[in-house]
C-alpha cells in the first residue's frame, strides 16, 4: 500500500503538537543542548584526572628504528610516557580490526600511514602533553609508500604488511556476487552496452566533535568505566573484555552526548585503549581527545571504491544485465565495520531499484599507506557506492541511448506488485512504488519545464559561447538499512539484534532503555513517541536512557540506519508487552473477562460499556499495589524485547538536482534540489526532514568539494577544515522535500529507518546534472569533488585524479 | 583542540609601548590584532613566536576618514567596519566587494586591514585591492614613521619588507579622478575558503579614454599582486570589448601561479583573465564608459 502526500508546507514543529505518540513535535532533547547544557566527551571531568596526547608518524611508511623519549619524561609535569614497545610488554600493541585483521595501538615495527599512532604521553594538563609530544625523538627509516590504489598490486610494490608473515603483496581479499555467467548471458545478447571507470573517492564523515575517551580504571575495584565518543557502547564493552582480558562485568561503558558520528565513531581507536593503559598505568582517570587534524587524517574514512562498470541494454531501453569491478582501498589496516560475511558491506545491492536479471560484481580489496577505515559517513554498509555507481551507469545508458534520464528509469524501475523482490544478487526488499515517487519527484520539480528551459539556454550558449550550462540530474536509490538478521549479519562474531526494557512507574510515568546510542538523531524523542503512540503513555511522561551499558540491555549499536528499523521494533514491541500486561491488569481491575477488553490508545474498557474502563496510568499504579492478581501474573508493568529483524528494510527516494555551471570559471551552483523520500511511516515528521536535510548537505559537499586525498609521498591533503571542505548553507538551495509512504510488511510499526537515506541517494543526483550540463562538451563522467578546476579541466577533456595530488598534467 | 607552544604575551597600550615591546622580545616577537591568522597557525604549530604582543588596547587605530583627496583607514580597522563603511562603498566599490567575500563573519569581525596587509598572505584579499587602488601604509618604528606602497609591502609570502620594530598605522587610499568605478571578482571552492584565483580592477575615465587603471591579483603569483603590463596597456585606450579581451589575456601572462588543491596553474592563470575581464566590464560599465554592456 502506498499513499502519497503532499510534504508540509512547513518544516517546523508544531509546538501544540501531539502529546501523545506520532507527530511533529519539539525534540524533547533540545531542551538542554539550545541551552548549552548538553554533556559531550569533553565535558567529562573527574577530579584528578590527568590528559593524555598522540604522537603521530609524520610520514606514510617508514621503519621505526628507534624511540627516545627521555626528555619527554623528564618534563616536570609528565606522568607516563607509552610506547609499543612498552604495550607489547603488556601484549596490547596489536588488536583485532573489524574485519579479521589487525590494528596497531601504537606503531612497533613500522608506520604505515601519515597519522599512526606511536607513542601516547599522560601528563597533568593537555597542553604539557602536547608540548611534551615535541620531546619524543622517533628516528625512521623512510620507505616508498603506496599512495595509488591502482598501483598496490604491481609487481614490485612496497609491502605494506610485513607484520602478517609471508605476505609478499598488498592484496586483501577478492569477493563476488551474483551470476558472472548469466550476466554474461545477458551482455552477450545486447544491443548496447556502455562502460565507465567511476571514483568515488575518499571522504571523511568529519563530525563536529572530534573523537575521545575518559577511561578511569578504579585500582581498588578493578573496575574500569571509559565514557567515550561511540555509537555502540555494548559492543565496545565486549570487545575491550575479549582483548584486554577485562572481565566483561568490570566494565561500563558510557557514551554521553555525542556531537555528530555518521560512522566515524563505530571503531574502536588506538586513542580509547591507551587512556585505558594510561590509567592502568598512572592510577588516574585518563582524558584523551583528538584534535581536528587527527580525526580528519587518522580515523575511519569513508568510500575510496575504484570502479569499473558496464550496463547492458536493449535499443529500446530495456536494461538486461550490470557488471562492475570494484578495487577497494582499505587503506593500510583491514578496519571497515561491516558484518562479517561481506568484505565489501552491503555492495552487491548495486542492482539498484531497476528490473533485470542478472548482475554481477567482483571486489577487490588492497592495502595502501593511508589510514584505515572505509564504512563510514551515512553509507549503509557501501550502499552509497552501490547507488552511486548504479545511479551513474543509468544516466551514461541514456546518454549513449538519447533517451531521456527520467524516461529511462521509468521503463526499468521495479513495479510495486514485484515486491517483495527478489534481486539478482540476493536481497530481498520489502516493499515500495518506486514510480510513484518518481513521478512525485518530477511533478515537484516541474521536470518537461526544466528540459525546454535548459534546451534554451543550450542554444544561447551554443550562439554567445557564454553564460550558465544547466544541468538536471536524477537519482533513484534503494536504501538497505536495520541490520541484521543475526543469523545473517555479526560484526567480531555479535549477532546485530538489539534490546529494549521498558518499565512503567507506578504513578504511570515511564522509563525506556536502549542499546542503540543516538549522535544528534533525536532518538530521546523518537523513542519516546514510539512508546507514546504504542502505550498511550504522553511522551513528555516517557524518559529515554541509552549510552550507558550499566543501565541499558545488550545491542550493537546506531549505525547503518537501525536505530528505529532494529530498535525501534524492539521498543514497539516491548511496548505491546506492556499493554498486554496491563490488559490482565485492568480485566482484573473491573473483574472482567480480558477477553472481552477492546484497546483504545492508553486505556482499556469493557466492550460494549465505554464506562467501565481504566487507563494505562491506573493500571500501572494497580500493578504496584495490593490487588490480587491471576495465577502467574506478576506484579509490577514492565516489559523487554531483543528484536532480531527477519529482514532488512529497504527505505527509497527519488531526488533531482538542478545545477547551473559558470562557463567561464566552472563554478557548480545547486539551484533546486527536490527530495522525495518513502521511509514508511513518519513517527517524527520534524526530525526525519531534518536528516534528509543533513543527507542532502552531505550530498552536495562530496559531489562539489569533500574529498581527502593524498600526494605522491602519501601526505594527506585534507588535514584541516581548510583543506577539507564541509558545505555550508551558502551552498545549498532550499530543499524540496516531498514522501510517498509505503510500510515495511516485517516492522511492527512499518517504518524503514531514514537516518542515511539522503546521504546515500543525494550525490549521484548532483553529479548526474553536472555531466548533463556538460553533455554539450562530450563529457559522459566527471570525478567527485566537482571542484571549479575539475569542472572546468573536464569541459576541455583533461579530467585530472580526485584521489592523488593536483598536477600541471 | 589544538593548542600552540608555549609563548609570553604582552598587552601594548599605545604604538611606543608596542613598539617598545617589540623591541624588549626580539625578532620572535609578533603583534597580534585579529589573530584569525597568526593563531590557527601557531594551534597548527606552524608558527611559534616566543612572545605575542596584543595591540588591541592601543586607541585611535580604527578610524575611517576621508580629507584632501586621501581616505585613511586605521589599521586596526576591522573588516566589518571597511564592509560596513559608506564612505567606502562610495570611493571604492571594490573594496566593499572583497569585504563581503573574505572569510566569514566571525572572522571579518575581529581580523583588521593592517593585520591582513602584515599576514602578506598571497591570497589575501585586501593585498590585491588595495594594491590595485594604489594605497600605501603608513609605519612608525625606531627610525620614525614612513609610507610605504601597498604593492611593495610584501617580500615574499607571509614576509614583509618591514623592519622588526616597525608597525604599520594607517593606510591610506588616494581618492579617483574623473569618472571612476571599482569591482572585484573572486572564485572559491566554497564560500570563506580562500580564493582559488581574485582579481579586482579600478578604472577611472575621462574623455573617454581611460585615464588610470589598476589591477590587483591574489592567489596566482602575480609580481606585486598587480597585473603593471595589463595596466600599462589600458592607460589611454578607449574602453571596448577587444581591450577587455587583451586586458584579460594580459593579467592572465601576468601570473605564475602555484598548482595545489585549488588547482592546476593553467586552470588559476585562466580564471586570473576570466575574472579580470568580468571586474573590469563591470567596473567601466559602472563608471558610465560602457553604456551598452550587451554589445560587448
Amino acid at each position: 500500500m502506498t499513499t502519497v502526500e503532499e510534504s508540509p508546507a512547513t518544516d517546523q514543529p508544531d509546538p501544540e503538537g501531539p502529546e501523545v505518540g506520532f507527530g511533529r513535535t519539539l525534540r524533547k532533547e533540545d531542551i538542554r543542548f539550545v541551552r548549552g547544557k548538553g554533556n559531550y566527551l569533553d565535558d567529562v571531568r573527574i577530579p584528578g584526572m590527568l590528559h593524555g596526547a598522540v604522537l603521530r608518524s609524520p610520514i606514510a611508511h617508514g621503519r621505526i628504528v628507534n624511540i627516545d623519549t627521555s626528555a619527554a619524561e623528564a618534563h616536570p609535569k609528565v606522568k607516563a610516557v607509552i610506547t609499543g614497545a612498552i604495550l607489547e610488554t603488556l601484549n596490547l600493541a596489536w588488536a583485532p580490526s573489524l574485519s579479521h585483521d589487525v590494528i596497531a595501538i601504537l606503531a612497533t615495527d613500522k608506520v604505515r600511514y601519515q597519522g599512526q599512532e606511536v607513542a601516547f604521553v599522560v601528563a597533568e594538563d593537555h597542553y604539557s602533553a602536547r608540548d611534551a609530544l615535541e620531546l619524543i625523538d622517533v628516528e625512521y627509516e623512510i620507505l616508498d609508500p603506496v599512495v595509488d590504489a591502482r598501483k598496490a598490486l604491481e609487481p614490485g610494490a612496497p609491502v605494506i604488511r610485513t607484520d602478517i608473515e609471508d605476505k609478499a603483496d598488498n592484496h586483501i581479499f577478492d569477493w563476488e556476487s551474483g551470476d558472472a555467467d548469466a550476466t554474461q548471458a545477458q551482455f552477450d545478447k545486447a544491443d548496447v552496452v556502455v562502460t565507465e571507470d567511476l571514483l568515488y573517492p575518499r571522504v571523511h564523515p568529519a563530525p563536529l566533535e572530534t573523537c575521545g575517551s575518559v577511561a578511569d580504571m578504579d585500582p581498588v575495584d578493578g573496575k574500569l568505566t571509559l565514557w567515550c565518543t561511540t555509537q555502540a557502547p555494548h559492543a565496545h564493552r565486549t570487545v575491550y573484555a575479549l582483548v584486554a582480558g577485562l572481565p566483561e562485568h568490570k566494565i561500563r561503558v558510557i557514551s554521553p552526548d555525542i556531537g555528530g558520528g555518521f560512522g566515524n565513531k563505530v571503531g574502536i581507536y588506538p586513542g580509547y585503549v591507551l587512556s585505558v593503559v594510561g590509567s592502568i598505568i598512572t592510577k588516574k582517570p585518563v582524558k584523551w581527545m583528538e584534535n581536528r587534524e587527527e580525526n580528519l587524517i587518522s580515523t575511519s574514512f569513508a568510500r575510496d571504491y575504484h570502479m569499473h562498470g558496464e550496463i547492458a541494454a536493449t535499443s529500446e531501453g530495456k536494461i538486461l544485465g550490470v557488471k562492475v569491478d570494484v578495487l577497494a582501498d582499505h587503506g593500510a589496516f583491514n578496519n571497515t565495520a561491516q558484518p562479517t560475511k561481506f568484505p565489501a558491506g552491503f555492495f552487491h545491492v548495486f542492482t539498484g531499484s531497476y528490473d533485470y536479471p542478472a548482475a554481477h560484481c567482483k571486489v577487490t580489496g588492497v592495502y595502501t599507506n593511508k589510514a584505515p577505515g572505509g564504512v563510514a559517513y551515512a553509507c549503509s554498509f557501501r550502499v552509497t557506492e552501490a547507488v552511486y555507481l548504479i545511479e551513474r551507469m543509468v544516466d551514461r545508458l541514456a546518454q549513449q541511448l538519447g533517451m531521456d534520464p527520467a524516461e529511462l528509469r521509468m521503463k526499468n524501475l521495479l513495479q510495486p506488485e514485484q515486491f517483495p523482490y527478489h534481486s539478482p544478487t540476493g536481497w530481498e526488499y520489502d516493499s515500495g512504488n518506486y514510480p510513484a515517487a518518481l513521478q512525485m519527484a518530477l511533478d515537484m520539480a516541474g521536470y518537461d519545464e526544466l528540459r525546454r528551459e535548459q534546451a534554451e539556454k543550450r542554444a544561447a550558449y551554443e550562439a554567445t559561447g557564454s553564460g550558465d550550462l544547466m544541468g538536471i540530474g536524477i537519482s533513484f536509490f534503494t536504501e538497505t538499512v536495520g541490520a541484521g538478521p543475526r543469523k545473517h549479519m555479526d560484526i567480531l562474531g555479535l549477532g546485530m539484534a538489539d534490546g529494549c526494557e521498558l518499565r512503567v512507574h507506578p504513578t504511570g510515568k515511564a522509563v525506556v532503555r536502549l542499546s542503540v546510542q543516538t549522535q544528534g538523531q533525536g532518538h530521546e524523542t523518537t523513542f519516546a513517541q514510539i512508546v507514546s503512540e504504542v502505550t498511550g503513555i504522553p511522551t513528555a511522561d516517557i524518559e529515554v536512557v541509552h549510552g550507558d551499558t550499566d543501565n541499558t540491555p545488550f545491542g550493537l549499536g546506531t549505525y547503518g540506519s537501525r536505530s528505529t528499523p532494529v530498535s525501534g521494533a524492539a521498543a514497539a514491541i516491548a511496548s505491546r508487552r506492556v499493554v498486554d500486561k496491563a490488559k490482565i491488569i485492568a480485566a482484573t481491575m473491573m473483574e472482567a473477562n480480558p477477553d472481552d477488553l477492546e484497546w483504545e490508545q492508553g486505556t482499556w474498557s469493557v466492550k460494549g460499556s465505554p464506562d467501565r474502563s481504566v487507563t494505562i496510568q491506573e493500571t500501572a499504579m494497580a500493578a504496584h499495589g495490593p490487588l490480587e492478581l491471576p495465577e502467574g501474573v506478576e506484579g509490577q508493568l514492565d516489559a523487554s524485547c531483543v528484536y532480531d529483524p527477519p529482514n532488512l528494510t529497504y527505505p527509497f527516494g527519488a531526488y533531482i538536482c538542478v545545477a547551473d555551471i559558470d562557463s567561464g570559471t566552472g563554478h557548480v551552483k545547486v539551484r533546486r534540489f527536490i527530495a522525495v523520500d518513502d521511509c514508511g511511516p513518519r513517527i517524527n515528521p520534524m526530525i526525519v526532514e531534518g536528516q534528509v536535510h543533513g543527507g542532502l548537505a552531505d550530498g552536495v559537499g562530496m559531489a562539489l568539494m569533500e574529498v581527502i586525498a593524498f600526494d605522491e609521498g602519501g601526505n594527506c591533503l585534507g588535514a584541516s577544515f581548510m583543506d577539507y571542505l564541509l558545505p555550508t548553507s551558502m551552498e545549498c538551495p532550499s530543499w524540496e522535500t516531498g514522501e510517498t509512504v509505503t510500510p515495511s510488511p516485517h516492522h511492527p510499526l512499518g517504518v524503514k529507518g531514514v537516518g542515511e537515506s539522503a546521504t546515500v541517494g543525494s550525490p549521484p543526483a548532483v553529479v548526474n546534472a553536472v555531466v548533463d550540463a556538460l553533455a554539450p562538451f562530450g563529457v559522459t563522467d566527471i570525478d567527485m569533488p566537482c571542484t571549479p578546476a575539475q569542472v572546468w579541466r573536464t569541459m576541455q577533456g583533461r579530467r585530472f585524479r580526485s584521489d592523488l595530488a593536483i598536477t600541471d598534467d | 583542540m589544538q593548542v600552540p607552544a608555549p609563548f609570553v604575551y604582552e598587552r601594548a597600550t599605545s604604538v611606543q609601548d608596542a613598539l617598545a615591546l617589540l623591541a624588549k622580545h626580539g625578532p620572535d616577537a609578533r603583534l597580534v590584532a585579529g589573530g584569525h591568522s597568526l593563531l590557527p597557525m601557531m594551534k597548527l604549530r606552524f608558527a611559534d613566536p616566543a612572545a605575542l604582543i596584543d595591540i588591541n588596547s592601543i586607541d585611535g587605530l580604527d578610524q575611517i576618514s576621508v580629507a584632501d583627496g586621501i581616505m585613511t583607514i586605521g589599521a586596526m580597522v576591522t573588516h566589518a567596519q571597511l564592509l560596513a563603511s559608506d564612505v567606502v562603498a562610495q570611493h571604492f566599490p571594490m573594496l566593499t566587494e572583497a569585504e563581503r567575500v573574505i572569510a566569514d563573519p566571525v572572522v571579518r569581525n575581529k581580523g583588521t586591514v593592517g593585520g591582513s596587509l602584515c599576514q602578506a598572505d598571497p591570497a589575501e584579499d585586501l593585498s590585491a585591492a588595495l594594491g590595485a587602488l594604489r594605497a600605501s601604509v603608513t609605519t612608525i618604528g625606531s627610525g620614525g614613521s614612513r609610507s610605504i606602497p601597498v604593492r611593495e609591502l610584501h617580500d615574499g609570502p607571509y614576509q614583509t619588507v618591514l623592519d622588526e620594530n616597525e608597525m604599520v598605522t594607517e593606510v591610506t587610499v588616494p581618492l579617483p579622478s574623473g569618472s571612476s568605478s571599482s569591482a572585484y571578482e573572486k572564485l572559491e571552492r566554497r564560500v570563506g575558503d580562500w580564493a582559488i584565483a581574485a582579481s579586482g580592477v579600478s578604472v577611472s575615465v575621462a574623455d573617454g579614454v581611460i585615464s588610470e587603471i589598476g589591477i590587483g591579483l591574489a592567489a596566482v603569483e602575480a609580481p606585486n599582486m598587480v597585473a603593471a603590463d595589463a595596466e600599462d596597456a589600458a592607460r589611454g585606450q578607449v574602453p571596448s570589448a577587444e581591450l577587455i579581451e587583451r586586458i584579460g589575456e594580459l593579467a592572465a601572462e601576468a601570473t605564475d601561479p602555484n598548482t595545489d588543491q585549488r588547482g592546476p596553474a593553467d586552470y588559476k592563470r585562466h580564471l586570473a583573465g576570466e575574472l579580470t575581464k568580468r571586474a573590469l566590464r563591470r567596473a567601466l560599465t559602472n563608471a558610465g564608459a560602457l553604456t551598452n554592456e550587451g554589445a560587448l
